[in-house]
């Protein structure tokens, strides 16, 4: 059957990987290629690599970054960061990623997300959501935001633009929490299920875990899903020292126990 | 020797590499000149069905793959959309596929058996073997593979080699004669794809 997919989430920040609390403090943890060395000997699932400058600054990806990481990749790969055409998409697509990642390209033009799944095919089309929850005393539910959650988005709600992603044919979405991340406290799991039963494309949820356990929740919550994280899989103990861990296919068997029984 | 056609579609960089650890030598075809010394063939595909048989078509190898197949000289392997081509025809376009195997593909969210799963057909899945090949020898019993796509092949002849489950049992390996193909993606299966391209090189 089916597993869930377990994806470590790797940000590359002024050439080396680093790990953000609520998007902000990035903190050194490495060197981006010898990561993926080691997530290729753990055998992981599937790779999720964000350059968050790229945005940002309003550069060009960093072609040679990601054709030495695809080169070096022995598992499927999503990259994102500066993403804003689709040939852009293409060439990427060309230099052995599986999946491409665009946000905020994506919500300035919506088209976009048509124009490169026709380019590259849908299936290899990720759109990423920065969720934040509202803030102010009368707001409720979640806001979209972009550039490093620097940027907040009012003309587009989650959920309406988490539809029409599906609709102009997003092969997948990634919800990225930004109150969650780096917490280490586990998964919005109230969002996951809004945005689960949204929309019919598969779903990664990033933000939020710090054990074997919340993985286990957001399973036995939303059954066959993307449990993507950061620090998890970069951090140990409770000093955070730097160790990048997977976990071992006995534990994501046990895993599997979690999901509902259909 | 191993050859990969790259007609612009797949990671042809990701079976380079999977055969290199190896120690297996691998060219890359890109016109007829480079197919001449190929004894197997790995035929890699992403995207639509018609994309990938328009691309196929124009790239000027089709037609000395076509009369390599037939001659019987070559093992050749299809994966993932370059499976789905080997067949007749795709409810995804309206192209003609290879028509090296009885078969049609066929749309996931059509089938009966559909449950409002969600698509594309992401992540990692069990393969079931159904009819011995040379593919799967020495596969261990709890291998998985990575799977992604939303059409899958359907066939009622004996061509089946493996099937999958999602909704249904659907067929995710084919083999007639000295065609092969693959529905997951064995060069980013880790250790269980790279036997698989192991074996296929060994045929």
């Amino acid at each position: 059957m089916l597993r869930p997919r377990i994806i470590p989430s790797l940000l590359i920040h002024q050439g080396g990987l680093v790990k953000t609390v609520e998007f902000k403090a990035p903190k050194y943890v490495g060197d981006p290629i010898n990561a993926v060395k080691i997530f290729n000997e753990k055998e992981a699932d599937e790779l999720i690599v964000i350059d968050i400058d790229a945005t940002v600054k309003g550069v060009e990806p960093n072609y040679k970054v990601i054709a030495d990481l695809a080169a070096e990749c022995r598992m499927p790969l999503c990259y994102g960061g500066g993403v804003k055409t689709s040939e852009q998409a293409k060439k990427i697509i060309g230099l052995g990623v599986e999946k491409i990642a665009i946000s905020s390209a994506a919500i300035e033009n919506p088209n976009l997300i048509a124009d490169i799944a026709e380019q590259v095919g849908k299936q290899s089309v990720v759109v990423v959501l920065d969720v934040r929850k509202k803030k102010g005393l009368f707001s409720k539910g979640y806001e979209l935001c972009t550039h490093n959650a620097s940027i907040q988005i009012k003309n587009y709600g989650l959920l309406e633009f988490a539809r029409l992603a599906e609709k102009l044919g997003a092969g997948e979405l990634v919800l990225n929490s930004v109150d969650r991340d780096g917490s280490m406290n586990g998964y919005d799991l109230h969002l996951a299920k809004q945005i689960r039963s949204a929309v019919s494309i598969p779903l990664t949820m990033l933000g939020g875990a710090g054990s074997l356990e919340h993985l286990s929740e957001l399973i036995k919550c939303c059954g066959v899903i993307g449990v993507a994280a950061g620090s998890l899989f970069v951090f140990k103990g409770k000093y955070k020292a730097v160790l990048i861990n997977y976990p071992s296919l006995g534990n994501k068997t046990e895993l599997m126990e979690s999901l509902p029984s259909s | 020797l191993i050859t990969i056609v790259d007609y612009g579609l797949g990671n042809i960089g990701a079976f380079v590499n999977v055969y290199k650890r190896m120690n297996i030598p691998t060219i890359v075809a890109r016109d007829v000149d480079s197919l001449k010394d190929a004894t197997h063939i790995i035929l890699p595909g992403v995207g639509s069905f018609d994309h990938a048989m328009e691309l196929l078509n124009s790239s000027g190898m089709r037609e000395a793959l076509d009369n390599l197949v037939k001659s019987g000289g070559v093992s050749i392997l299809g994966i993932c959309v370059g499976m789905q081509i080997l067949a007749t025809s795709s409810e995804e376009g309206v192209t003609s596929g290879l028509g090296w195997v009885e078969g049609s593909v066929k749309d996931f969210s059509t089938h009966s058996q559909y449950s409002s799963l969600p698509l594309p057909h992401m992540g990692w899945n069990d393969v079931i073997p159904v009819s011995y090949s040379p593919l799967f020898k020495g596969l261990e019993k709890d291998a998985q593979f990575y799977f992604l796509h939303s059409y899958y092949f359907y066939s009622d002849s004996p061509v089946i080699a493996a099937e999958a489950n999602y909704g249904f049992n659907f067929v995710c390996a084919v083999n007639s004669g000295n065609v092969y193909g693959v529905q997951f993606h064995p060069e980013k299966s880790h250790h269980w794809g790279a036997l698989i391209l192991k074996n296929f090189a060994e045929i």
